[in-house]
């Protein structure tokens, strides 16, 4: 069974501890970097918008926490699906050190996105379809995290985890899709997120603010799976030596 | 395959026989819960029949909430749901059976209430049989995806809650299909869209969600 | 027959076994013996296949039960230290509900006498609610009476019966080995069972 495949070699705890460890450095550098690029194409250098004056530039934030929310639900629930498949330890610990990361992108996003609203709508929340899609989002990562939290046998936890973000990831759509019907039906769409052509300068501040946000989750998340493998696998004589050398 | 279906659902419905009380319970908490609205937002006629499809909805969610948290607690508490587990047919197929069992205690009694509270919201005779239809409609995908909330919090503190808050999100395009259909009839667009909508939502989920749930009633068993 | 091969359970952070094997043939009866928390119920729950071992396999006339699910099932009765019974029904009821869902012919009076055999003559139609603890317990293994499904799965079935009880489940239990069947059980106390050969196997 072992070395039988590489990946389950990758995917042991005590391989991917040290390797997570040499990698974080250079997220977290990455991170800073493309958020400084970001910052200062999207602070400084993007031309005030004609229509929606410097206001407008919570969008660097706001965009790429929406799409990070999204993405990494969709993460979760890959993990979620090669834990259930294969039985990895990995993949429990990995959508477990993710969610926190995804419930905090959901929440920038929706608290961005009502600064915005204000100054732009004149309101500080609208039922518009991404915003009540983003809030159903934030729901399931909240459900997720209580779920997990709930169960104390941390193999069954990661399991049920896994289960509901299979429902959740099968769902996403449907609610997506019921959301915008019901959008459609109800309000006569006063608000309308598409905007003007976007400068390029803009554009390229949003890529590297995305990018710094990726770069984020990645160092976040793995800092956040090395912590979960120490405790979890506290017995373990990897985990041993790596916390005796800690605290020589 | 059907025999196990019914067999599961005809010792379900003895056991719920045998404890009408939760049943009547359930319902009159939809009935004082719709009775409560005219109360809070006032007497005009025209803001009530506004109100009426999403407040019977809503209702309708929280009353089949009520009834979740029992729906495997009891048999994984004496033991039955491992002998269930244990039984020579997929475990899919029980919880299809628990399922409709489930719905014909919940949902149903639900359905043939709500044309009565529909007439204190002052809703047209043409609204209150949609209104009905979708309550006959929708709640078995309640019934449905609430088996798998109720499977993966089995056993576990603070479940009632937790329940909910995993449940709820995942109900609302069936709140929306629901309600919307009734509001589309009331406004004369006609909710034909709304009631195949909501139709195909509860034959995905009656097909779907038992699978999910014995998944999680595997895990919760081991 | 019945065949573990090289199981290994780990509960929580602990491993409760590893590499444990055994065989069991027709009329053969094994014991599982240990102290609290060496892994009995895992053991017995991987039997019962609701448990996946960490490691190792459980084989049934040969072929993995994780393959041959319901087919595994069909064979198989397990008693736990749970009655399985539903107070709201009479013993009556559960006997036929319990043999319904396992896919059994039970006709009623089979499920009668059962339960007259079990000493329930005359309470087959009171709700369980209203009888004892023992009687309940009765009312479960009166499902025993009656099973013809070769693999019998005991969760400690001895406990809370009296001397006469115990005598008449071992004889129960002899009969199920005389035909050919198995059973695996833990127990605290030792009982002689006459018939079939008794295999033992000691955990922690």
């Amino acid at each position: 069974m072992k070395d039988r495949f590489n990946l389950y070699r990758f995917a042991s705890p005590a391989t991917f501890y040290p390797l997570a460890g040499k990698m974080i450095p250079w997220f977290a550098a990455a991170a800073v970097v493309f958020g400084a690029a970001g910052l200062w194409l999207g602070m400084l250098v993007a031309p005030t918008d004609f229509q929606q004056g410097e206001g407008y530039r919570i969008i660097f934030i706001h965009v790429p926490a929406s799409w990070m929310s999204m993405f990494i639900y969709l993460v979760m629930a890959f993990w979620a699906a090669i834990g259930l498949a294969f039985n990895t330890r990995l993949s429990g610990m990995m959508t477990q050190a993710l969610a926190p990361t995804g419930a905090l992108m959901a929440f920038l996003s929706l608290w961005t996105g009502a600064l915005w609203g204000k100054p732009m709508w004149g309101t500080w929340w609208v039922w518009d379809a991404r915003l009540t899609s983003e809030l159903i989002l934030l729901f399931l990562y909240i459900g997720y995290l209580a779920l997990t939290a709930a169960i104390d046998d941390v193999r069954r936890a990661d399991k049920a985890g896994a289960l509901l973000l299979l429902v959740g990831v099968v769902n996403i759509p449907i609610i997506y899709f019921s959301v915008q019907w019901w959008n459609t039906l109800h309000q006569g769409s006063s608000v309308n997120l598409a905007k003007s052509s976007m400068a390029v300068t803009m554009l390229w501040g949003m890529l590297l603010m995305a990018l710094c946000f990726w770069m984020y989750s990645i160092a976040i998340a793995l800092a956040r799976v090395r912590t979960i493998m120490l405790e979890r696998e506290r017995h373990a004589d990897w985990a041993r030596a790596e916390l005796a050398g800690k605290q020589a | 395959m059907f025999k196990i279906i019914l067999a599961v659902v005809g010792r379900d419905l003895k056991l719920a026989m045998r404890r009408q009380a939760d049943i009547v319970s359930a319902l009159f908490f939809f009935i004082i819960v719709v009775s409560l609205f005219p109360l809070g937002v006032g007497p005009e006629p025209d803001l009530l029949r506004t109100l009426a499809p999403g407040v019977l909805w809503v209702a309708a969610l929280l009353a089949t909430m009520l009834s979740l948290p029992r729906l495997f607690a009891d048999d994984y508490r004496d033991g039955t749901l491992e002998q269930l587990a244990l039984a020579p047919h997929p475990l899919g197929l029980i919880v299809t059976g628990k399922v409709i069992a489930h719905w014909l205690c919940s949902g149903l009694p639900l359905a043939l209430i709500a044309p009565v509270l529909g007439v204190q919201f002052d809703l047209s005779a043409e609204a209150l049989i949609v209104l009905t239809g979708t309550i006959l409609l929708g709640t078995p995908a309640l019934s449905g995806i609430g088996a798998i909330g109720a499977a993966l919090t089995l056993g576990l503190r603070g479940g009632g809650v937790l329940l909910s808050l995993l449940v709820l999100p995942l109900y609302i395009p069936v709140l929306i299909f629901g309600a919307g259909a009734v509001d589309a009839t009331v406004s004369g667009l006609g909710g034909e869209g709304h009631l195949s909508l909501l139709a195909a939502l509860t034959f995905a989920s009656l097909g779907f969600a038992p699978w999910a749930s014995a998944a999680a009633l595997k895990i919760a068993l081991e | 027959m019945l065949e573990a091969d090289n199981l290994e359970c780990v509960r929580g952070e602990r491993r409760l076994f590893a590499g444990l094997g055994f065989r069991l043939a027709a009329g053969e009866l094994l014991y599982l013996q240990g102290r609290n928390g060496s892994g009995k119920t895992s053991l017995l729950r991987m039997l019962l296949g609701l448990l996946p071992p960490e490691h190792g396999e459980i084989r049934w006339h040969g072929q993995p039960i994780r393959k041959l699910a319901d087919d595994y099932r069909a064979d198989l009765c397990y008693l736990g230290h749970l009655n399985a019974i539903k107070e709201e029904l009479t013993p009556l009821e559960n006997l036929l509900a319990a043999a319904r869902l396992a896919d059994e012919d039970l006709s009623e009076d089979d499920a009668i006498d059962a339960l007259e055999q079990v000493g329930l003559a005359g309470r087959e139609d009171l709700a369980c609610k209203y009888l004892s603890q023992g009687q309940k317990r009765r009312v479960a293994l009166a499902r025993l009476v009656k099973e013809k499904r070769p693999l019998w799965i005991l969760d400690e079935p001895f406990v809370a019966l009296d001397i006469a009880a115990v005598d008449w489940l071992a004889g129960l239990i002899s009969g199920h080995l005389q035909r050919g069947g198995l059973a695996v059980m833990t127990t605290h106390q030792p009982v002689s069972i006459a018939a079939g050969t008794v295999r033992e196997l000691r955990l922690g």
